[in-house]
């Protein structure tokens, strides 16, 4: 434990690490599937089975990402964790209904009779938008720092507009990648519908941040920071600018590269959640509370920490064998 | 209403919604396990058959299971703060080792176990339906680790009001682990065995009687009939462990209010908080010393030495936990009688499922669910029992509980409410929908239906 100095410093920057990880696999792996379910009322019917075949496999997994990236926070942070949740109450009861509505209509509608199916279908879609929409509201209260005011509130509601647009976004991106034929080429246009979501998102949240916060403010614009920062924006507006590019000569012969989108989509996430954590670094409750004064005791971090370090590329293992056995284009879901 | 009593009712409402598909889950996935393994050894197509169904309805109970997991995990940070700031440094390892080892296993491989028969190797299939089995296995063993510690805390100090973990050995074993990890476990597959004997035995009477029922109901009722007695003895220890540790819940769970030698056993009483006594009461002269004590004239503690001088009570509300184990009890003595009879009429003069009457089969129809009534009833006998205390000694309900408006949590609580409602009418539904369709001879239909043209290439090697 006293190998790396104090273990009061390193070990909450570890879990930090670790949760901003979590959070970060999280929005890209389920911000796809809920993408798709996003999109699912512009699907025809044969289109959605194969949507839903499209992510089948994996969706139970992906969202296991944020019970262990919820579980770090309330096991390194409790403090932070009740403080956060209980602010949040109300989009929080939302998301989790919606997660519980798509989880089961995944379920329901390939079992219940073919006239429920309709409805399964429904509750599927609306079960993505209220966690998607949830999602979004609580990062914008989250950025504007948990205060409910009027302002605030309005701030949110854009940016659950824009991360429910950027979760269909990265989902169009999955299915150009998991479909082919008349599908696939409906998907290229959501994706290029669904770009400016993310754009807007990031572009809003990026420019909110500063004049929220002085002290964010100051990180971003003094020198020498800034230069070392530059490369961030730059190189988002590069992959925005060659995601645009690549989209309207999509699909591409023999379907090569269709898995590039996706990756382009998740190269955007990461670099803008780097730029949030960079922001929002050393405090997990915005401006009140750092990682450092919410940490549970060392003793017990470091015996997550044990389990983690086995226990993580074992997960990492696992997943890449599932997406390997389930690779290439999505085919009908057969339990047998 | 107030908060907390609200918070408290939500809780209880998710958790008792939750409870039921992990006890499904648990054991259905070792069942699943045991139909695999038949099939690989004797290649007949009957155990796969049963697979197929069941792993079905084992897909629709983890959905369930996981969504509304999710949602506890939430709860404590929305409305329960206290609990992780007093005692996050135990209950968060805990935790997080059941997230790292357990979810994460089952939810990757269940992909596998589910869509991946015909796309991976066969072994490859077995294991992922072992390490799906075990993964469930393991995350009901790290939660009752944590359960179990709750009740019957130990291996800590407090700093300032806070838990710090002292002995990481003696906090995962602490004394009512073991007791209450086997009686769940095997609460789970009681649950199982009747809810396979009863969709089974539904299937045998509208004219499914394929090979696969067969073997379904057959494994499922000898399965009951085995482990019944062994949960009887088992839920005895851990009432005599209850007893050690947790005089006060015992107390209630006999509504035995006065310490006393050659206390009765009590069939019936309605318990009166407010006079402090029974009315109607019927009991068996000294059983109840004899029961706890293994001595006729044995001394029973009562509820009236868990009063503090001022008169604060430090036991629970004693009727709803003596009627919960008595609910809990006598449904397990009505699992014994059913299970033994038909396990009786199969096997006299080698019937086999022929040997069941009408009447029995649709007794065992009858008893589908019984798994899931018994199981809630010992929870809520255990936990409802624990009360004032959320960490029995360390900390009470009241203390952990969030200042989150009283309105806000009950628009919470009713919107959850209506949905579970829905849901388990939906659950129950399909399973006996999935049950008349495969009884009809139709196969069930694939995730997604053959899409009307071709699009469908073949998937290129990589």
């Amino acid at each position: 434990m006293y190998y790396f100095g104090n273990p009061e410093v390193w070990l909450p920057f570890v879990f930090a690490a670790l949760m901003g990880a979590s959070i970060l696999i999280y929005v890209v792996l389920d911000g796809f599937d809920l993408g798709v379910g996003v999109l699912f009322p512009f699907a025809e019917d044969d289109e959605k089975d194969r949507m839903i075949a499209s992510i089948g496999p994996f969706w139970d997994a992906n969202e296991t990402w944020l019970v262990l990236a919820i579980g770090l926070m309330l096991v390194a942070f409790p403090a932070a964790h009740g403080e956060i949740l209980t602010a949040l109450y109300l989009p929080v009861t939302i998301m989790l209904i919606g997660l519980i509505l798509r989880g089961v209509a995944f379920e329901f509608r390939a079992k219940a009779p073919a006239p429920h199916k309709r409805a399964w279908n429904s509750a599927f879609f609306a079960g993505s938008l209220m966690t998607s929409l949830s999602q979004g509201f609580m990062l914008g209260m989250y950025v504007m720092g948990l205060e409910w005011t009027w302002c605030n509130t309005g701030f949110a509601v854009l940016t659950a507009v824009f991360l429910t647009v950027g979760y269909s976004f990265i989902g169009a991106t999955w299915v150009i990648h998991k479909t082919d034929e008349h599908l696939q080429r409906k998907a290229v246009g959501w994706a290029q519908g669904g770009i400016w979501g993310l754009v807007l998102g990031i572009g809003a949240i990026s420019l909110a941040t500063p004049f929220v916060s002085a002290r964010i403010f100051d990180k971003w614009f003094s020198w020498p920071e800034a230069l070392y920062l530059s490369p961030l924006p730059i190189l988002s507006g590069l992959l925005v600018v060659w995601l645009w590019s690549m989209l309207r000569r999509m699909p591409f012969e023999n379907d090569n590269a269709s898995w590039l989108p996706f990756a382009a989509a998740t190269a955007l996430w990461v670099l803008a959640f780097g730029g949030m954590a960079y922001s929002f670094y050393p405090y997990v409750v915005p401006d009140q509370l750092t990682i450092y004064e919410a940490a549970s005791a060392p003793e017990s971090l470091f015996i997550i920490l044990i389990g983690t370090c086995i226990v993580l590329p074992t997960i990492m293992g696992y997943t890449i064998l599932a997406y390997t056995v389930f690779r290439g284009k999505a085919t009908e879901l057969r339990y047998d | 209403m107030e908060t907390l009593l609200l918070s408290r009712i939500q809780f209880a409402a998710n958790i008792s919604f939750h409870i039921l598909f992990p006890t499904i889950t648990i054991a259905l996935g070792w069942v699943l396990l045991f139909f695999k393994i038949q099939y690989n050894r004797t290649k007949q197509e009957r155990w796969m058959e049963a697979y197929r169904f069941w792993v079905k309805i084992f897909a629709l109970s983890f959905a369930m299971g996981v969504v509304s997991g999710i949602t506890m995990s939430f709860q404590f940070g929305t409305n329960w703060p206290g609990f992780m700031e007093t005692v996050g440094n135990i209950a968060g390892p805990l935790l997080a080792y059941e997230i790292m080892t357990a979810f994460f296993l089952e939810a990757v491989f269940l992909g596998i176990m589910l869509f991946g028969f015909s796309r991976v190797p066969n072994w490859l299939h077995t294991s992922a339906t072992f390490l799906v089995a075990f993964g469930t296995m393991m995350s009901a063993f790290w939660i009752i680790v944590l359960n179990s510690w709750m009740h019957t805390p130990q291996g800590y100090e407090m700093i300032d009001g806070v838990a710090h973990a002292t002995d990481w050995s003696a906090i995962i074993f602490n004394p009512s682990m073991p007791y209450r990890f086997t009686h769940m476990v095997l609460a789970s597959f009681l649950t199982v065995s009747f809810l396979i004997a009863g969709v089974s035995a539904f299937r045998w009477l509208i004219g499914g009687r394929t090979e696969g029922v067969r073997v379904a109901l057959k494994t499922a009722v000898f399965g009951a009939a085995l482990l019944i007695p062994v949960q009887i003895f088992v839920g005895d220890l851990h009432g005599l462990n209850t007893k050690e540790y947790q005089p006060a819940k015992v107390a209630a769970m006999e509504g035995n209010w006065e310490t006393d030698t050659g206390v009765p056993l009590i069939l019936f009483a309605i318990p009166d908080e407010e006079a402090r006594e029974n009315h109607f009461e019927i009991g068996i002269p000294n059983l109840a010393s004899f029961i706890l004590t293994h001595d006729w004239n044995g001394e029973v503690q009562g509820l009236n030495d868990f009063v503090s001088e001022e008169g604060e009570v430090l036991h629970p509300r004693v009727a709803p936990v003596f009627w919960s184990f008595r609910v809990m009890v006598g449904t397990g003595l009505l699992m014994l009688l059913v299970s033994w009879t038909a396990s009786y009429m199969i096997l006299r003069r080698k019937r086999g499922v022929e040997g069941l009457p009408k009447p029995a089969l649709y007794g065992l129809v009858g008893m589908s669910f019984s798994g899931w009534l018994a199981t809630l009833a010992g929870w809520y006998t255990t936990e409802i029992g624990r009360q004032p205390w959320l960490v029995q000694g360390v900390m009470t309900t009241k203390e952990a509980v969030a200042d989150v408006p009283a309105p806000m949590v009950l628009s919470s609580l009713i919107a959850y409410l209506a949905v579970y409602a829905v849901l388990l009418i939906a659950y129950i539904y399909v399973i006996f929908f999935l049950a008349r369709r495969m009884s009809r001879g139709q196969p069930i239909e694939p995730l997604t239906q053959q899409p009307k043209a071709p699009i469908t290439r073949p998937v290129p090697a990589e």
